[in-house]
């Protein structure tokens, strides 16, 4: 392995999942400052701005000139929640190619506020799209595509709604350690937080068979920013520094008869550990999109966490809760199902691996060396984007 | 071809789309099509005008017989569109049809009863201009 080439330098998460009247657009810049102040840098120093246009359409066009930047490299890459894995990883190669320095990721969102009904409401749009013109008369919800992926699992596998319930039960435990978590969930009107069991999630009314409420990610406000700096800037910074290992990117769609119980992870998972020099075993932590369940489930398997099939039982048993041995320690913030979900959850993954390296987790893994955050955009049993980001202590 | 539906009714797909429109002429007279490519041999699903196989592709148009097996499915519980919410509970999966496609549709069929690997025939609603291919049981 080379020696890594950027580094995660600054981070900030915006702290409330209401946003009392902000803007997407002033959470983005609230939390960029919060993340340059983290490095030690300012507005000056960046010379490079990642943009999903989640704040509003062509954002590539009008970012800069709002938070106040002048940037040499412009990436405008919108691939879903995993949009910020795919920044990660292109500011990472623009910074190794020599284009840029100094790299700022932001996300802000109002979906709680503006009550959206990510997976429940209508996503069939209007457009005349050819794959959107095969599959809109048939209702098929957000929710529901994942859960034919978990179905499929099931099926194919002989998952049990039990083992998948474990997941949310380790991701509301770690939600429950982590304060801002604890009262966002109250701030968006959850009542009676406390910790779950998995009798509580099989409890929970089936919202696409075979996902229960509480196998679906919040509806939260938020938003987060990333700074990602060469290795000339992180030798002056005052955070210990995230080094990028290995970044991998793939995308999955349906074709022909495709398992779609493995997902796109299975090959941008394999593309950064390769690049990384790293294998699975030896990761602390897996910031894991969860949107769903099954999400977790299937990543983990297609990133070699486990056999494919066998995530189940892995998943089994407490493993992935952040003080069980043999982990590795799933979505200690509490993830998209205990802590904050706006919509696109990817930059959370980096933030809070970032915390997990610097030592300052709110369920710490003592020691943590290695994390990998990968993110998941778009839609699981159908089309999404994947991309991998191995992170180290170095 | 209808144009927006109302949002009581089921949503139907938009035109002009030229890569769908000859799908959908066929459905108002009962034919589930696909496409197989006459320099590849690909089986192309959905439709489109360029071969994904090869590029010197020319898609050809053929008629399915409607059977296929359900390779999985959800019971949709909760939608916030008025058509399917007055539709819940109801099942949308993915078939693969014997010709070698997959395609997405209702399953019309108690939710209780559908489970993966049943064999399904496709049947057919009827909307001015075009059908709504639909999967019942065999």
């Amino acid at each position: 392995m080379a020696a890594p080439a950027a580094a995660i330098a600054g981070i900030h998460e915006f702290e409330k999942r209401a946003a009392g009247g902000l803007s997407p657009l002033q959470i983005k810049a609230e939390c960029a400052a919060r993340a340059l102040e983290d490095a030690g840098l300012t507005w000056a120093d960046v010379d490079a701005v990642y943009d999903a246009s989640e704040a509003g359409r062509m954002q590539g066009l009008t970012i800069a000139e709002y938070f106040g930047v002048t940037p040499r490299v412009l990436d405008t890459t919108a691939v879903g929640g995993s949009s910020y894995e795919f920044h990660a990883a292109h500011a990472a190669r623009d910074i190794a190619a020599g284009k840029a320095n100094v790299a700022l990721l932001t996300y802000g969102s109002t979906a709680h506020s503006d009550r959206r009904a990510i997976g429940t409401g209508w996503r069939g749009g209007s457009e005349a799209q050819p794959a959107a013109n095969m599959e809109r008369p048939y209702g098929l919800t957000l929710v529901g595509n994942y859960a034919m992926v978990a179905r499929r699992h099931m099926a194919q596998y002989g998952t049990t709604p039990e083992q998948l319930a474990e997941i949310a039960v380790t991701t509301r435990r770690h939600a429950m350690r982590n304060p801002q978590a604890v009262a966002g969930l109250a701030d968006i009107g959850i009542r009676d937080v406390r910790e779950i069991t998995v009798d509580d999630v099989l409890g929970s009314r089936l919202i696409a068979d075979p996902l229960h409420l509480l196998e679906c990610c919040i509806v939260s406000d938020g938003g987060g920013a990333v700074v990602i700096v060469s290795p000339a800037v992180a030798a002056g910074i005052r955070t210990r520094p995230a080094w990028i290992l290995g970044t991998g990117e793939a995308l999955g769609y349906p074709a022909g008869g495709a398992d779609i119980t493995s997902t796109a992870a299975a090959r941008s998972g394999k593309e950064a550990f390769g690049q990384a020099g790293l294998r699975p075993e030896e990761i602390d932590i897996a910031m894991i999109y969860d949107s769903f369940t099954i999400t977790v489930l299937a990543i983990l398997e297609d990133l070699g966490f486990a056999k494919k099939g066998e995530g189940g039982p892995f998943a089994a048993g407490g493993r992935l809760a952040f003080d069980h041995p043999g982990g590795p320690a799933l979505n200690t913030d509490g993830g998209g199902l205990s802590s904050n979900h706006p919509g696109m959850r990817g930059i959370f993954l980096l933030i809070e691996a970032t915390r997990q390296l610097r030592g300052e987790s709110t369920a710490q893994v003592p020691g943590a060396r290695l994390a990998v955050a990968h993110g998941n955009g778009g839609l699981l049993g159908t089309r999404h984007a994947a991309c991998t980001i191995l992170l180290g202590t170095g | 071809m209808p144009g927006q539906p109302s949002p009581a009714e089921r949503p139907l797909p938009v035109f002009p789309e030229p890569d769908t429109e000859p799908f959908w002429a066929a459905t108002a007279e009962h034919r589930l099509t696909y496409q197989v490519c006459r320099a590849c041999g690909e089986v192309v699903f959905y439709p489109r005008r360029h071969c994904p196989g090869c590029t010197g592709g020319e898609p050809e148009w053929r008629d399915s017989a409607g059977r296929g097996t359900l390779y999985t499915f959800t019971v949709v519980r909760q939608n916030g569109h008025p058509f399917f919410r007055a539709r819940i509970p109801y099942v949308v999966g993915l078939v693969d049809l014997d010709e070698g496609f997959r395609m997405m549709a209702e399953i019309a069929a108690d939710p209780d009863s559908v489970h993966v690997d049943q064999r399904v025939t496709v049947d057919w609603e009827d909307h001015p201009g075009l059908s709504v291919p639909v999967f019942r049981p065999e």
